[in-house]
């Protein structure tokens, strides 16, 4: 939580990328209390270390620096944020007030790999070949909108 | 012993905050990672609710969200060097030629 | 009631008339259009003339059934004709003075560049006018009420780039109008109370009521309605304003429908009430009232007026007055008989007066003429006579017949009878007048071209050879019918003189009228009273001559000194007592300010249009506010979408609380 508030706080993007990198550590802390495990090891391998170092790359490439102030826009200020503090608040109370659950004890439920794997590879096969097309997908996007344009060498070409 | 309740709680701070960012900040890159924090919040909801109803299902829609997460992240960061190419700037306010 | 399968060619034959040449005039001839017009109004007189030699009186009254018109429920209304003795005796009249008066036209309208749209309005006010006196029901009567009107807007505003004929044309419609809507709410009443418009159900259902019974307060109302209805036709205060200005239109048309036909038509339609009238006797008063008074107010007026149409457009109005009168006092057939020897000498009047302008080049000042016996014997010779029997001179037609009235008046109330007779003085006096003015002395008028002057006559007047400035007699085409109607005007009246032969062939129609009003009616001999009263009658005809003569004819310049003398009263006497003034300030002003302000800017400008304006205006604006949401503007976009999810959250959290 912590880091969270410390992400909006900061002025530079690398400091909020620092800070949200100790969210996800903290974040797979929860989930090893939770007992899953394999889910808290994938948080630290993908969400640390792969998408956050990316996030460095980028803010590095782009040579980001501190945010100036500028005008930001009315709308969002007046309207958003309200209705998020709204919304949060709302959805807090009826959480603290209604739900009647009990405790959750640590480690109640194992999060082997073993199971999450039958799991992956048996009901959710689907999904699972689908998402990896979508990563397919990705990255050629990727590639293509971060690659240099290319001079426009060719005349410009003929309508069919 | 603690409640689901706070779980859901933590998530949903973890949620706002996300949202907060993302209306306050005005570098691009902050956004999304604005954007991560809120994927996050909910990851973490999901397993919280796992483990109370004994599903592991949940885990495992953690692990798609995750793999998402990462699809959109790459593809998010490849069109902002593309925007910054053309448009010097990573100032979101200043990328409003859709407009009316 | 027999049927007779002619009725219907009657009004048709002009119809025919007016739409061959409306359709086709423009480019014929003007001999073909003449023959056109004259052959269909010449063919509806002879079918006249066809259907009243067949015509007995034992097998009267005849009907045709047309068509269905309206059937809803238990009221219905049909095209049907009608043809009684009334119906016969206005038939006659309008299909006989129509067709001379077309005669006299093609002479008169010859140069007109408008020559085939007179004719086919002539033919077509044929049409309406038979429709109405030949209707079996008041709505189809009313057909014909409403038709004579468009045709009397058409043709007195017949020279339409004018500015003075065409309103005089708005002004004689909206005045009509007036009336009309009291016809209307009249027929309204018959609708629900009599369940019918049939003269026949109608006066069947009128029958058993008696003056003394609660009966009386509808039919006094139905009677005063339609009195208001003949008052806007046929000229009678309050709504006669309509007729002098009317005098814009072309000479022809005022002797058809301003003297003969059209404004008869309140005089018909009152008759043809009688039933209904004779039942209510509060209305029969009120109609008496109104046409004794209207007789002597508009002969007052035209003692004092100048232009010759004018004298004789007041002189209609009076004798209409006179007819009014007759009606009201119950001696209905007294007032038809009078409308019909009205319709001879008044028209007769009129077309001789439009011979007059014509011969002396378009002017129709009474001070610019004079001396024109010499130049126009004939037309002098049959004005003359005209002249005779409007004064009420024995033998002539109108002796009889305003001799007759004034007997019945009489009867009913002393005050009739002497205002009457008043009347026939100034008649008497304001007619001989006129003659004096133009025809006798020296011819006062200058040289022809200067003799346009007055507006009343066409742009394409009858100025054909006027450049010598001498008045001249007018072609045969347009004298032959003069004298005509002037051997009507000397023998018209012996159809009634003796033993009251018209009125006895009128009775049947007025049945049931005379079942209630058992006045003193006439019996086959003449009492000494009435012999008293002839004298008197025309005592004061002569008296009225005399007074002309001594100051016209013997000491000319005593009109002027006695006008001058009077002062104001003469100068109002003169401008009609400022009526139209007055009517001007009390009705017309408020309304058009009133529409102008309130119906034109305020509803028209400010609630139409800004309605529809400001509509498009709100829509404009709104969108234009709602254009700030594209702003382009990444942050706004999530600021709009983390306040809808609130909104949902905020809706869920809510159901789940209820």
């Amino acid at each position: 939580m912590a880091g969270a508030v410390n992400l909006l706080v900061q002025s530079h993007p690398i400091n909020s990328a620092l800070s949200l990198i100790a969210v996800m550590a903290a974040l797979a802390a929860e989930y090893l209390l939770l007992g899953a495990e394999f889910v808290a090891a994938v948080q630290v391998i993908v969400y640390a270390g792969a998408i956050m170092v990316l996030f460095l790359i980028t803010i590095m490439l782009l040579n980001a620096g501190a945010e100036e102030r500028t005008k930001g826009s009315r709308v969002a200020i007046l309207l958003g944020i309200p209705g998020v503090l709204i919304g949060g608040v709302l959805v807090a109370w009826t959480l603290l007030n209604r739900s009647n659950t009990q405790a959750v004890p640590i480690g109640a439920l194992k999060g082997d790999p073993k199971d999450i794997a039958r799991l992956l590879f048996h009901d959710f096969l689907l999904p699972f070949e689908v998402t990896s097309v979508l990563i397919l997908i990705a990255i050629m996007g990727a590639v293509v909108l971060a690659s240099r344009p290319r001079a426009v060498a060719s005349g410009p070409r003929k309508d069919g | 012993m603690v409640p689901l309740s706070y779980y859901l709680l933590l998530s949903g701070i973890l949620f706002v905050c996300g949202v907060l960012g993302f209306l306050i900040k005005r570098n691009i890159i902050t956004i999304f990672m604005s954007i991560e924090l809120m994927l996050n919040g909910v990851n973490l909801s999901f397993v919280a609710f796992a483990a109370h109803w004994h599903a592991l299902s949940g885990q495992v829609f953690v692990f798609f969200v995750m793999v998402v997460a990462a699809a959109e992240a790459a593809v998010g960061l490849a069109i902002i060097i593309a925007v910054y190419r053309t448009r010097e700037t990573l100032n979101v306010d200043q990328v409003n030629l859709l407009k009316l | 009631m027999t049927p007779n399968p002619y009725l219907w060619l009657v009004p048709i034959l002009p119809l025919a008339g007016a739409a061959i040449n409306g359709f086709f005039g423009r480019r014929s001839s003007k001999k073909a259009i003449s023959t056109v017009a004259l052959v269909f109004c010449g063919a509806a007189f002879a079918m006249a003339l066809f259907l009243a030699a067949g015509f007995s009186s034992a097998s009267a009254p005849y009907y045709l059934d047309l068509a269905h018109w309206i059937r809803s429920g238990n009221f219905q209304v049909d095209f049907s004709f009608y043809l009684d003795q009334l119906s016969l005796v206005m038939l006659l009249v309008v299909t006989g003075v129509g067709f001379l008066i077309h005669i006299y036209s093609v002479g008169y309208m010859w140069d007109d560049d408008g020559y085939y749209r007179f004719m086919s309005y002539l033919n077509l006010f044929m049409f309406f006018m038979l429709t109405l006196v030949l209707a079996k029901n008041y709505l189809v009567m009313f057909i014909g009420w409403e038709g004579v009107g468009l045709a009397s807007y058409l043709l007195i505003g017949f020279w339409f780039t004018k500015d003075s004929a065409a309103a005089a044309g708005k002004k004689a419609f909206i005045v009509n109008r007036i009336g009309d809507f009291g016809f209307l709410i009249a027929l309204f009443l018959m609708i629900k109370h009599f369940g019918s418009l049939d003269f026949t159900r109608v006066f069947a259902a009128v029958q058993p009521l008696s003056p003394e019974t609660a009966g009386a307060g509808l039919l006094t109302a139905i009677g005063l309605l339609l009195m208001v209805g003949a008052a806007g036709k046929s000229a009678q205060i309050p709504l006669y304003v309509w007729l002098p200005d009317a005098m814009e239109g072309p000479t022809p048309v005022s002797a058809l429908i301003h003297a003969a036909t059209m404004v008869t038509a309140g005089v018909y339609m009152v008759a043809r009430s009688s039933a209904i009238f004779e039942r209510a006797p509060m209305a029969m008063m009120v109609v008496a009232i109104i046409g004794t008074l209207t007789a002597l107010f508009a002969a007052t007026i035209g003692i004092a007026q100048t232009d010759i149409k004018k004298v004789l457009a007041y002189s209609t109005v009076s004798q209409l007055g006179y007819m009014f009168m007759a009606c009201g006092v119950g001696a209905f057939s007294a007032g038809i008989f009078h409308l019909m020897t009205h319709a001879f000498f008044k028209g007769l009047l009129f077309l001789a007066a439009g011979s007059v302008i014509h011969g002396v080049g378009g002017e129709q000042d009474m001070r610019k003429m004079g001396g024109l016996r010499v130049y126009m014997p004939w037309t002098f010779a049959t004005m003359g006579i005209a002249t005779l029997a409007i004064a009420g001179i024995p033998p002539l037609a109108g002796f009889w017949s305003k001799d007759e009235i004034l007997w019945k008046a009489f009867n009913a109330s002393w005050v009739y009878w002497l205002i009457g007779v008043i009347t026939a003085f100034i008649t008497s006096f304001y007619m001989f007048r006129l003659m004096y003015m133009t025809f006798g002395g020296e011819y006062r008028g200058g040289a022809a071209q200067d003799a346009h002057g007055h507006d009343a006559h066409g742009h394409d007047d009858h100025s054909h050879g006027h450049g010598h400035g001498e008045p001249h007699e007018s072609p045969w085409v347009m004298l032959g019918p003069l004298v005509v109607l002037a051997v009507l005007s000397v023998f018209g009246g012996w159809v009634a003189g003796y033993n009251n032969h018209f009125e006895q062939f009128l009775a049947p129609v007025f049945q049931g009228a005379s079942d209630v009003a058992q006045e003193a009616s006439p019996e086959a001999g003449k009492s000494t009273l009435e012999y008293l009263l002839m004298v008197v009658s025309v005592g004061v005809a002569g008296l009225g001559w005399l007074l002309a003569y001594l100051l016209y004819s013997r000491r000319p310049e005593l009109p002027a000194r006695i006008a001058a003398s009077l002062g104001g009263l003469y100068q109002a006497v003169s401008n009609k007592y400022y009526i139209d003034e007055l009517y001007a300030v009390l009705f017309v002003k408020p309304l058009v300010d009133g529409s102008t302000t309130i119906l034109w800017h305020g509803v028209d400008q400010g609630i139409i249009d800004a309605t529809v304006n400001d509509s498009a205006d709100a829509a404009r604006h709104v969108s234009d506010r709602a254009r700030h949401m594209q702003s382009g503007n990444l942050r706004s976009y999530a600021g709009w979408i983390a306040a809808g999810a609130a909104v949902v959250i905020a809706y869920m959290v809510w159901m789940g609380v209820r």
